[in-house]
């Protein structure tokens, strides 16, 4: 990897997400790459959900880190292959737990195989796995609506320690 | 290989008429929790559209823009199902006043998530590789809508009997549109013959069993279907999308090219 490349990526390094401070947007998988082309450097970032609003500003700060760094570089967005909650770094989940967000499970695909007809093919009933709670740890726990406090949480109660929190979905 | 621009708008066109239309809960939610569902349903919903329209607009060249595609097309332009214009309630003429029926809401999001989960799943191989990356995205989110409506839908249906019969006029309501999903549009059959799209009628047995299993588990009936099939498709809409649209493009048409 070329030193300027390295620059880059230690340039973005401190950036986090404008939501979820405690996790940086390479953690979080936003941050896809950083290349050197026969045209100029290039930063890859992929959004999160389509309409993410915090997408805007994750571009805002990149352009502004790299431009106070006084590095050249495009910022692409692409879309493909499409971001999944399971390029988050075993840290990550475990700063999303500590700052009160349950992490989430791995995907399981997005249900039967390709071109498998399937009724339920498309609706799970039960999460396969307990959500536990970011802060008793207990899996005595219920959701309380697909949509927290952003599109990519889901609201739950803690039937233990009786604390409501965000459960980050598995996408 | 050209991708039918027609094909995107119309894609584009459902997801952003839905989108603005469940945002009509934004702060009137039923409960909190489903305000902010709402809410974040339709933030993916404009989100798809968005990446919709910067395709077609990408594919049109000029001067095209998604928020032109957005803000600037008249209603008899517009290419979404006549489904996703139609207010949260019974029907009424387009000036009329009503309360917003959330089971209208719940019943609607649920039909066409339903058969969006599909089209997205057909899409992935779709051989514009832009709109195959769209539809993956789409995917994951449109499989939460589907959970969460399929789930109200069966709460609604399966408890008290003002909620069972609400969500059952929703359903006698909305069903009949659902019929326009299956007709194929020229927009439609130039995409399936570009290999750009894939064929919706193949998708029919499995929204079938999707829809079907998740009504009689909500206890409620499928009615028969006779009479009239929707063309919001090819343009011909109700009279609610021009009141629909009014409220969307207003801004954007007073102030062109504002920023905030
Ligand atoms: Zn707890």
């Amino acid at each position: 990897m070329s030193s300027v490349v390295d620059k880059v990526w230690a340039t973005l390094e401190p950036l986090t997400d404008p939501e979820i401070p405690v996790v940086t947007l390479r953690e979080l998988g936003i941050l896809r790459d950083v290349r050197e082309t026969p045209t100029g450097l290039e930063v890859v970032i992929t959004p999160t959900y389509s309409g993410c609003p915090a997408m805007g500003q994750i571009e805002d700060d990149v352009r502004a880190s790299l431009e106070q760094a006084g590095i050249e570089a495009r910022v692409i967005t692409q879309l493909a292959p499409a971001w999944t909650t399971d390029w988050m770094s075993d840290e990550a989940k475990e700063k999303l737990r500590a700052y009160g967000i349950a992490p989430p499970h791995r995907t399981c695909g997005s249900g039967a195989g390709a071109g498998e007809v399937s009724v339920l093919k498309f609706v799970r009933r039960q999460p396969t796995e307990p959500v536990a709670c970011p802060q008793c740890g207990s899996t005595h726990t219920v959701v309380t609506s697909e949509f927290g406090s952003t599109a990519c949480k889901a609201l739950y109660k803690c039937l233990d320690c009786q604390e409501p929190f965000d459960y980050f979905k598995p996408y | 290989m050209s991708t039918p621009i027609d094909y995107l708008l119309h894609l584009a066109d459902n997801a952003v008429v839905l989108g603005q239309r469940n945002a009509e809960w934004c702060g009137h939610g039923p409960i909190l929790e489903e305000d902010m569902a709402l809410a974040n349903v339709s933030l993916d919903l404009i989100g798809q559209a968005r990446l919709l329209y910067q395709r077609a607009a990408e594919l049109m060249g000029g001067d095209a823009t998604e928020d032109k595609l957005a803000y600037f097309r008249g209603p008899h332009e517009f290419r979404n199902y006549t489904l996703l214009e139609l207010p949260h309630h019974g029907a009424l003429v387009g000036y009329a006043a009503a309360d917003r029926d959330y089971a209208t809401t719940i019943v609607r999001n649920f039909l066409y998530s339903a058969l969006m989960v599909h089209v997205w799943d057909g899409l992935q191989q779709s051989a514009d590789p832009a709109l195959a990356a769209i539809a993956a995205k789409s995917l994951k989110e449109t499989s939460y809508h589907l959970h969460h409506s399929r789930d109200w839908l069966v709460r609604m249906g399966d408890g008290t009997e003002e909620s069972h019969a609400r969500a059952q006029a929703a359903v006698n309501h909305l069903m009949p549109y659902t019929e326009e999903f299956w007709t194929t549009s020229p927009a439609e059959g130039a995409a399936v013959a570009a290999k750009v799209a894939i064929d919706v009628w193949a998708l029919r047995p499995a929204w079938d069993a999707l829809v079907n299993d998740a009504l009689a588990e909500a206890t409620l009936t499928r009615p028969n279907f006779h009479g009239y099939i929707t063309e919001g498709k090819i343009g011909l809409h109700s009279e609610h999308l021009s009141y629909l649209l009014g409220e969307m493009q207003g801004l954007a048409r007073a102030h062109p090219g504002a920023t905030w």
